[in-house]
């Protein structure tokens, strides 16, 4: 059972405002894929090796070597607000 | 105290270890320290979308280097998971750590401790991830500000079992560390600058029970000394909410080091859910046995094996032992020095204090001076046969420092040599007789200090340059025997 808190708690975790109609709906939703997981699982798994990765590359290393950065300019272009080359951000610690 | 009796203490350590590579973990920025903020990021350590984050292979090596050394198993497949958490200093909303299949687990570090004895303190794991921005923030201000420089830069994460059960304990562990990381040459184990960070997860319960007490972990210490006054001050406070009756809070707390205590972080801790989950943007990575020997041969003895064998072959006390293994290029000097020259206890004295202090004075590595071990062996010599004073041998010490020359060479131009010639010896001791009955009527009354004054005297008619063993013997024989 997915109640509409364990909804509101995961939406908060990702910072997503819900209305309340869309917690009810989501409370189903979420309870049809939970499901469908637990439909999953009662598969015969234990020989088979997790998939941490659908590519079959492994291995893909960069040298270390050193190429330009962005300017300072350049990386607080997309800042909202910014305050002696830093990005200036609401405060954390009170 | 005898209340404090009832508790016994459980400490485990976190260590966050900047990896000294030229570029960042995932990406070609420089990986360095300070400079103008926000001048070494790209848009893949921004975490801008459609960057993909590219595997520094150097950070493989250097934490293979590591798990090694700590007596790590290393997982032959490892891969990278994101830690998912909102915070101004991480620009993706998520750190690429590694969760279950870290590159090291299961390891172990012999610690030193006071009384002699060898402590093993097991290494549960220790794994790559990367570090994140630098906030500040000021007490006026009502906003935060960001500096990226830093996120991106490699970090193994070294994660003790709670084997520790005081705070000298995780003290004496924390200094073997990060010299066992020094000697590996992959960071500049630096707190000032943070390539070297800890944290300090400590919980108490009642002697002889098995199951661990509520833990607190313990942030912001900015030195080895800082980690040990934050754990006795921990250890105090919950010890007194204990008896109290009360509850230990499982929380985070900031060690504060104006007033010495540590506070809890209410502000914005909210529960951690960090959904870790594979990292789709890297791939899987096989670490070969045939990498694992090659790194092996790259590991240069340790510093316990070092101490051991200090110990062992040279005969060296304890302390010289321990005091010589702090500092790899002195304990190599050393070496040579005994090669040279039988007397080992002599070599630690002259390095262990006036060239310890010389080098520290110059905040450089002994290899990086103009001391060679033949000079210092030199030097001893002459000290040794009389030949310069105890007091001119620090000078020359020092001239060696400054200029590079020969021990011989600055004696003589010095003048240092010490006058043991006998008829100027004589003479001088006639002198001193005459002029000091008094002093002469004490020594005959076995007041040896007056000996030590006469002598004393000597130097000075002679500038220093007296050899007070001799003119000692002289006085005593005049004073005796006429």
């Amino acid at each position: 059972m997915i109640s509409q808190e364990d909804v509101q708690y995961v939406a908060s975790l990702s910072r997503i405002h819900l209305k309340k109609d869309e917690v009810e709906c989501l409370s189903k939703d979420l309870e049809k894929i939970v499901d469908y997981i637990k439909k999953l699982e009662s598969l015969e798994t234990a020989n088979i090796q997790p998939t941490s990765h659908v590519l079959p590359i492994q291995n893909v290393f960069r040298e270390d070597i050193i190429k330009p950065s962005l300017s300072q300019k350049e990386a607080l272009h997309f800042s909202i607000e910014q305050h002696q080359g830093c990005f200036k951000v609401p405060k954390i610690i009170e | 105290m005898e209340t404090t009796q009832q508790f016994e203490t459980v400490i485990g350590l976190e260590v966050h270890l900047q990896l000294k590579t030229k570029t960042k973990i995932f990406c070609s920025c420089a990986n360095d320290f300070g400079g103008e903020p926000n001048t070494r990021t790209c848009p893949v350590c921004l975490g801008l979308p459609g960057t993909l984050p590219v595997f520094n292979k150097q950070v493989l090596d250097y934490g293979i280097k590591i798990g090694l050394a700590l007596n790590c198993a290393i997982n032959n497949v490892i891969k990278f998971d994101r830690k998912n958490y909102y915070y101004p200093d991480l620009p993706k909303a998520y750190q690429i750590s590694q969760f279950d299949l870290p590159i090291a687990k299961d390891g172990f570090l012999l610690v030193p401790s006071l009384n002699n004895e060898l402590k093993k303190i097991r290494i549960h794991r220790a794994h790559l991830e990367e570090d994140a921005g630098k906030l500040m923030h000021d007490a006026v201000h009502p906003y935060s500000l960001v500096d990226y420089n830093r996120t991106g830069t490699p970090l193994m994460e070294i994660v003790s079992s709670p084997d520790m059960h005081s705070p000298q304990d995780a003290y004496d562990y924390l200094q073997t560390l990060k010299l066992t990381l020094q000697y590996l040459d992959v960071s500049d184990c630096d707190m000032e600058k943070g390539s070297l960070r800890c944290d300090a997860n400590v919980s108490i319960r009642p002697k002889g029970e098995t199951k661990l007490g509520t833990k607190t972990e313990l942030k912001n210490m900015n030195s080895f000394k800082a980690v040990k006054a934050a754990l006795e001050y921990e250890i105090a406070r919950q010890t007194s909410v204990m008896l109290s009756g009360d509850k230990i809070i499982q929380e985070t707390r900031l060690w504060d080091e104006n007033k010495q205590m540590t506070f809890s972080m209410r502000s914005k801790e909210e529960a951690h859910d960090y959904r870790y989950f594979p990292e789709p943007d890297l791939v899987p990575f096989t670490i070969s046995d045939e990498k694992i020997q090659s790194i092996k041969k790259m590991i240069p003895e340790l510093p316990i094996d070092k101490y051991h064998r200090f110990i062992e072959h040279y005969h060296l006390s304890d302390y010289d032992a321990r005091l010589l293994i702090q500092d790899a290029p002195l304990a190599d000097f050393f070496e040579i020095c005994a090669k040279n020259f039988h007397d080992t206890k002599k070599i630690c004295n002259w390095l262990n204090t006036q060239v310890l202090q010389e080098l520290n004075e110059r905040k450089a590595p002994i290899s990086k001076t103009l001391l060679t071990p033949d000079n210092l062996i030199m030097l001893i010599q002459k000290t040794d046969a009389g030949i310069i004073s105890n007091l001119a041998a620090k000078d020359v010490l020092k001239i060696i420092f400054e200029t590079g020359k020969q021990t011989e060479q600055i004696i003589e131009e010095q003048g240092l040599a010490q006058i043991s010639d006998d008829v100027t010896l004589e003479k001088i001791a006639d002198d001193l007789i005459r002029e000091n009955q008094k002093v002469i009527e004490q020594i005959k009354n076995g007041e040896q200090k007056a000996l030590g004054f006469l002598i004393g005297q000597a130097m000075k008619k002679m500038n220093g340059k007296a050899n007070p063993k001799k003119i000692g013997d002289i006085l005593q024989r005049r004073i005796f025997h006429g």
